[in-house]
């Protein structure tokens, strides 16, 4: 489903050219359950985001369910990003002042989805994530495993294809922590391709496949599918 | 995104912070509230002079003695004449133009009024039967002027309100004589109580037949004579055979002046309303001024959701749903600004009008639209640039905070 072919990405630095991620090739099927482990600028977050479309390739190629997204403009790629991709981030990232089920709700609501249909859609993912009892509450108001929960909630409120995890539990304790890869674990079970960005070895041993990355380059990577 | 959800969402930020919201409502309904208040002043003033001028009378034209050249200096000056007077006749002969319903000619002057032991200085106007309705005065009780001969000198005079008042306090004024200068006079009329129009009491004046005056005065000239057109349209024509009548009857010499009331009033009308629209614009830049506020308060919004931005271009909103998010955020600030505007303004010029029960405060509708229309424009306009800025965020930094 995720394709990736001699892809890098380079920034300018000053008037330097600093390489991230350098020839990349990686596939990616859908239900498959990757982590992607390695030492703080290793190109694993920079990765992550040209998979969620929030960044660009330099150069390669980048085919998401056969087609070309690079190639995309802005206005096509948000509509892949808001039909295929769901992110879930390690600072979870909800709008302060709304509540939780409005927080839940705010993928539907950019992207268009009726009031009616919303209503129901998250009134399920309250409930899915025991939040029920939560929906009026504002994220302040929210222990910080509820809250990763919400943006769990939201990241899947759209069904997507794709679930991005950057560091997910790492503003966690060991047990919460736990509860949330959990969750996000039952939706690899749902054919839900998890692609989980961490530098902690026993947390990306639980995955299925470990791809390790230095210096921009994929060094090891556990089981390659096709 | 639909707009509902949209405007929903605007609304929500903008409760997200309530002070920085407030501030800006107020800035905007203060230059809305200007607006509204000045030109509401600019447009009473303007109705003011309007309403005084036609309590003038209607369809006006006034011929007075003498020439009114540019250099303010007549030809005849020079070698020590002075303009020849208008006499009765003169303005009797006006009144063979077709144009011409009718004339009032006017002499004035004052002269000691007395009643027994009681006595007064006033001002003695000297007229026809016809100033009643030239002037548009009315009678509070008796007759005004009797109409007839203009050279028959007729002992009878018409008191203003008020000096009937201190002469005659509660007592029957009508048919009472009373002494003006050296004559004695009978009091057939009170002028029902008028005010003021262009700074003339009708009040304070005593109304004697022109005749009486000339000899009371022991002059024949007149101060002006009123002449009323038949229609407005014949007031042009009343202008010129009026114009003409004196330059035959005063063998081929312009030295009379005739304005109409048309003119001046038109030039008055010209003058305040340019005044009013200086003010109102004066006003309007109060407007940009919280346009310009709108923006700086816009950017250090941008700068503070950052986070906010990156997070729902991640979740799929493309750049112009982000920039449609700011441009309803800052149209909602005007426009609630500006209905708080004009609600302050009305209740301004309502109190003003309150004050000066005798001006006529209104804001004109012109310029309740000019300054709704440019709190919106201004917040919109200077949205643009925050709401590009957005829209034009990098994703990654934006989530990053950076």
């Amino acid at each position: 489903m995720i394709r990736l072919e001699k892809v890098s990405r380079s920034f300018t630095v000053g008037d330097q050219q600093v390489a991230a991620l350098r020839g990349i090739d990686l596939n990616i099927a859908a239900g498959d359950y990757v982590s992607i482990m390695g030492p703080s600028g290793s190109g694993k977050s920079t990765l992550l985001n040209l998979i969620g479309l929030l960044d660009r390739p330099s150069s390669g190629a980048y085919r998401l369910d056969g087609g070309d997204v690079t190639a995309l403009t802005d206005e096509q790629q948000a509509r892949v990003r808001s039909e295929k991709v769901g992110f879930v981030f390690q600072a979870f990232h909800l709008v302060p002042r709304l509540t939780a089920a409005m927080n839940i709700e705010l993928p539907l609501i950019l992207a268009g989805i009726p009031p009616a249909e919303r209503k129901t859609r998250v009134a399920q993912l309250l409930e899915n994530y025991g939040l029920t009892d939560r929906a009026d509450h504002r994220p302040d108001q929210l222990s910080g495993g509820q809250r990763q929960r919400v943006a769990i909630a939201r990241a899947t409120s759209m069904h997507p294809a794709v679930l991005l995890a950057d560091e997910p539990t790492g503003n966690l304790d060991q047990t919460t922590g736990k509860e949330v890869m959990n969750l996000l674990e039952q939706l690899v079970e749902q054919k839900v391709a998890l692609i989980l960005v961490t530098h902690d070895p026993a947390l990306g041993g639980r995955a299925a496949r470990q791809i390790h990355m230095v210096d921009g380059q994929i060094v090891r990577d556990t089981g390659r599918s096709t | 995104m639909r707009l509902i959800d949209v405007a929903q969402f605007a609304s929500g930020s903008l409760r997200g912070s309530p002070t920085r919201t407030l501030l800006m409502m107020l800035a905007m309904s203060i230059g809305v509230a200007a607006v509204v208040v000045l030109t509401a002043l600019g447009e009473g003033a303007r109705r003011y002079v309007v309403d005084q001028f036609s309590s003038l009378g209607t369809n006006l034209v006034i011929l007075l003695p003498g020439r009114t050249e540019t250099a303010g200096i007549t030809p005849g000056m020079l070698i020590g004449q002075v303009p020849r007077e208008i006499s009765l006749d003169d303005a009797e002969a006006i009144l063979r133009s077709h144009a011409v319903k009718r004339i009032a000619p006017l002499t004035i002057g004052s002269a000691t009024l007395s009643r027994d032991a009681l006595n007064r200085e006033v001002v003695v106007l000297g007229s026809t039967s016809d100033l009643l309705e030239v002037r548009h005065m009315s009678m509070g009780i008796g007759k005004f002027l009797p109409a007839g001969d203009i050279h028959e000198s007729t002992s009878v005079c018409v008191l203003g309100n008020q000096i009937k008042r201190e002469l005659f306090g509660n007592e029957q004024a009508v048919g009472a004589w009373v002494r003006l200068g050296d004559r004695r006079f009978r009091v057939i009329g009170v002028l029902a109580s008028q005010g003021e129009s262009m700074g003339m009491r009708t009040d304070e004046l005593v109304i004697v037949p022109v005749a009486s005056a000339h000899q009371i005065f022991n002059t024949s000239g007149l101060f002006r004579v009123l002449i009323e057109a038949k229609s407005r349209d014949a007031v042009e024509q009343a202008r010129h055979e009026a114009e003409e009548i004196m330059f035959q009857r005063h063998s081929g010499e312009k030295d009379v002046t005739v304005i109409t009331q048309d003119a001046v009033l038109a030039t008055f009308d010209r003058i305040l309303t340019a005044l009013t629209m200086a003010v109102g614009g004066i006003a309007a830049i109060s407007l940009v001024v919280a346009g310009v506020l709108i923006m700086n308060v816009m950017l250090i919004a941008v700068a503070q959701r950052v986070r906010e931005i990156g997070l729902l271009k991640a979740l799929g909103a493309p750049g112009k749903q982000i920039r449609a998010l700011f441009f309803a955020e800052a149209a909602l600030l005007s426009a609630i600004g500006s209905a708080a505007g004009l609600v302050l303004g009305y209740a301004g010029s309502t109190i003003i009008g309150q004050i000066y029960p005798s001006l006529p405060v209104s804001p004109p509708w012109w310029a309740v639209l000019a300054a709704c229309t440019t709190a919106l424009g201004t917040g919109i306009l200077f949205s643009v640039w925050p709401a590009r800025r957005a829209a034009r965020l990098d994703p990654v930094a934006a989530l990053a905070g950076r």
